[in-house]
């Protein structure tokens, strides 16, 4: 074989190549189906909850679910950037603001779980059953004694939000103690986050659905040390971009994939979801909560963590017509 | 640790052996885009190295240096710069092209330009200048003398293209920030391997970095085995 026909063998495989390439990457999206962009928190995601709700909710719409999953901080950019129809996250404070300055509408409480505080095995600082604020105080002066450690998500994710509103409410503030040998930053998602605090037998503020995996399949020996009450509940919420702000975001299909995630249908993945592998589920459906017993216990513990101006979404935030609120 | 890797081992043949459409329809992706990167790039690249490799102008020092820096930015800064460009509210918005395989190819495309530049810049610096001056002394014309150089080099050039393949199909940045990883439309190899290992698959995250690795092996003894016919 010369020279001249290696070279032509080569370009008719990269030509083959090219062809073949061309047949898989073009779109192949049912015609007419329309897609949607929602940029969500990687607790929900890598839970694979958000995997078994897509193929629910395609079964039944012509809708292609593009879930884009980052830390709550990006997600929200990527919607105040255009790049997203619709947030699904969990930290009400970034939400109301979200809200506030003009970017999302028709806010919808669509879940709920616990953060827990998890710690070594033997618990060394002795923070078990204490409340939030008692067991942070604890974990500063043992810290401050070299005898534990603290692992930070430090990532502005929305748990790493909710840890610097209990480090506050201890009476802390989280940015002064960054600068503290035993107060690490992990700059990480939450499963890294665990494995470092692991690795260095430290303490966590962890979601419990990443929480329960990691802990299922022995990744992690840590122990749950402080459980749910109502300063470790964690609230989730669906957003639609609000159409005034931008006109470009598929405004129609949000509100479709949030009244479907609010339905007993979507509600019922909620409730299930995990039972089966981790003998519990791993988020709460909140809606019927919300709507039917809004004076137990539970329901409080989300109204004072995610109500503005005591209700999910202030009359303001809500536009077109949709049954979201009845 | 050792007993994980063999569990990832043993779970990449069976997903092998199996056919499972996850793994086929991702490997098929990410060959299918990283390849189409590997031709665009050495589209202008090769012509760019061959430029600086041979020519002589005033500069060219400059410009060799600026690719090999080139060669050491991040993928994740240049997925960053490339969100911010193709971003709804960024330059190239109106493209709509954030989210696609055809953003990732680009992606990849800039990334492994400098490589290929200074790859091919390097090989043909190397090749005897005689080579060009008898070219150039039996009446070739310029263009005809480069070409001549190339094609003596063309092992160089060749393994240049291979190492700008390798380079894009490992890359996680940019597949990551321009393409999302959405299930079944910008899912690859890499954004794969990082989703299941950040949810805990350790398992799984072996075994397709281990057919990732069998990719890149597959890809480089075809290309060895195609050095050695040209060589003939």
């Amino acid at each position: 074989m010369n020279r001249n026909t290696t070279i032509i063998i080569a370009a008719a495989i990269i030509g083959a190549a090219a062809l073949g390439g061309i047949y898989i990457l073009w779109p192949r999206a049912n015609a007419g189906d329309t897609t949607l962009v929602v940029s969500t928190t990687t607790s929900l995601y890598d839970t694979g909850i958000l995997d078994r709700i897509e193929e629910v909710f395609e079964a039944d719409h012509d809708i292609d679910l593009y879930f884009i999953s980052v830390g709550t901080g990006l997600a929200i950019t990527h919607a105040q950037r255009g790049d997203a129809d619709m947030i699904l996250v969990h930290a009400p404070s970034k939400e109301l603001s979200f809200l506030e300055d003009g970017y999302g509408a028709n806010r919808k409480i669509v879940a709920y779980n616990f953060f827990s505080i998890v710690g070594p095995e033997g618990d060394p600082a002795g923070i078990y059953d204490m409340t939030p604020n008692d067991a942070l105080a604890t974990l500063v002066e043992k810290g401050r004694a070299g005898e534990a450690i603290w692992v930070s998500r430090g990532d502005d994710s929305g748990t790493h939000t909710k840890e610097k509103v209990l480090w506050g409410s201890a009476g802390f503030d989280a940015s002064a103690l960054r600068d503290e040998g035993w107060y690490r930053e992990a700059g990480s998602g939450m499963g890294k986050t665990l494995q470092i605090a692991e690795e260095l037998e430290a303490y966590t503020l962890s979601d419990m659905g990443t929480y329960l995996k990691y802990h299922t399949d022995e990744l992690i020996s840590l122990d749950v040390q402080v459980g749910a009450g109502e300063a470790l509940i964690n609230v989730y919420s669906a957003l639609a971009l609000d159409p005034d702000y931008n006109d470009d975001a598929n405004f129609d299909d949000a509100t479709t994939f949030t009244e479907f995630l609010a339905s007993s249908e979507g509600q019922a993945i909620f409730e299930t979801y995990g039972v089966d592998t981790y003998g519990t589920a791993l988020f709460y459906p909140a809606v019927e909560l919300l709507e039917s017993n809004p004076d137990s216990t539970t329901a409080v513990w989300i109204a004072n963590a995610a109500f503005f101006d005591g209700s999910e979404c202030p009359e303001e935030y809500r536009v077109g017509e949709t049954d979201l609120y009845n | 640790m050792v007993s994980v890797i063999l569990d990832g081992l043993a779970r990449a043949i069976s997903l092998i052996l199996a056919g499972d459409p996850v793994l086929v329809e991702i490997t098929l992706r990410s060959l299918a885009i990283s390849g189409f990167a590997t031709i665009a790039a050495s589209l202008w690249s090769i012509p760019l190295g061959a430029l600086i490799g041979l020519g002589k102008f005033r500069g060219r020092v400059l410009l060799r240096g600026a690719f090999n820096v080139l060669l050491g930015v991040p993928t994740v800064t240049l997925g960053l710069v490339l969100y911010l460009l193709v971003s709804r509210s960024g330059p190239l918005g109106f493209l709509r092209l954030l989210y696609t395989p055809t953003a990732i190819i680009l992606g990849q495309a800039v990334l492994i330009t400098p490589i290929i530049v200074s790859f091919v810049a390097n090989t043909l610096e190397a090749v005897d200048p005689d080579v060009r001056n008898l070219a150039l002394t039996l009446g070739s014309t310029e263009t005809e003398a480069v070409l001549m150089v190339v094609n003596e080099s063309l092992e160089g050039v060749l393994l240049s293209v291979t190492a700008g393949f390798n380079r894009a199909i490992a890359e996680l940045g940019i597949a990551l920030m321009v393409g999302g990883n959405i299930r079944g439309v910008t899912r690859m190899l890499t954004t794969y391997i990082a989703l299941e290992t950040n949810r805990g698959e350790v398992a799984i995250g072996i075994a397709f970095a281990v057919i990732l690795l069998a990719i890149v092996a597959a890809v480089n003894l075809s290309v060895n085995f195609l050095q050695r016919r040209l060589r003939r």
